[in-house]
């Protein structure tokens, strides 16, 4: 188990970053993501692993400044 | 400096007057962030923006009438400069990229963002956290429309820390009030960072 947003999520082997995103329908076109308080740069998340009672954040960023 | 600072927390004083802090963006949550960092007592403040102030920012950034057509950077160095004559003040009126984020913040205890476009907030968290990985940047995101003050909140992600309601867009229209006080919020972060020993 994983949590995402402290949202529980089911772990499996293999997991990326964009595993995570995709299972939470997180499609927002802006998106930081950090995983264990890591950040994790987009051009990765596709390769990113995420283990095991991973903490995973990933923050919609918005406009306006 | 003579009383300038006396009404400060106890131990503020000396943490600030040795930091560095950098400031990605001139406009309604840079120049706001400057003056209250000015204020505490930062020694040393970098400033990046590339623009000019017009009359529409006057809204909600710090500027004046008569800063209308100069560059930001140079109008809030003489309005910081007007709070505390001894702060050091290094700046850069460019644009701010991937490939100039390192050379021109690199020296900074710590970075405030306060970029206005979605795009510029990602790239900017992006050069940062990849050179420097155990230096936080604090972020402005979601702080448009009106009120909510209750919804304003702090969120950590590693070193990156999120001031605003995280929800609210632009399109929603800026407000002096609600803009300040998330530029406040990211001032007050990171000064307590510097305080507490988080970023030095």
């Amino acid at each position: 188990m994983i949590t995402i947003n402290e949202k529980p999520l089911e772990w499996r082997e293999g997991m990326t970053v964009d595993d995570v995103l995709e299972a939470m329908n997180y499609s927002f076109s802006h998106i930081m993501v950090s995983v264990d308080g890591k950040y994790v740069a987009e051009i990765d998340w596709d390769t990113f692993p995420v283990p095991d009672e991973a903490v995973v954040q990933a923050i919609h960023i918005f406009h306006g400044g | 400096m003579g009383d300038l600072f006396t009404r400060n927390v106890d131990g503020m004083t000396a943490a600030l007057r040795g930091c560095r802090i950098a400031i990605a963006g001139c406009g309604g949550l840079g120049s706001n962030a400057a003056v209250s960092l000015a204020r505490a007592g930062v020694g040393s403040l970098i400033l990046a923006d590339f623009d000019v102030v017009e009359i529409s920012n006057l809204n909600r950034q710090h500027f004046f009438q008569k800063d209308i057509g100069r560059l930001k950077t140079e109008a809030l160095a003489d309005h910081l400069r007007a709070i505390n004559p001894e702060i050091k003040l290094d700046m850069h009126s460019v644009k701010i990229d991937a490939a100039n984020t390192a050379r021109i913040f690199g020296a900074a205890d710590l970075l405030i963002e306060a970029f206005d476009r979605a795009e510029a907030k990602m790239m900017l968290i992006g050069a940062w956290c990849t050179s420097f990985a155990e230096k936080p940047i604090v972020c402005g995101n979601g702080l448009s429309g009106l009120g909510q003050s209750d919804q304003l909140k702090l969120l950590q992600a590693g070193q990156v820390y999120f001031c605003g309601d995280g929800t609210s867009d632009m399109s929603a229209g800026l407000c002096s009030a609600r803009v300040a006080l998330v530029a406040n919020m990211q001032a007050n972060a990171a000064i307590e960072l510097i305080v507490r020993g988080s970023a030095t």
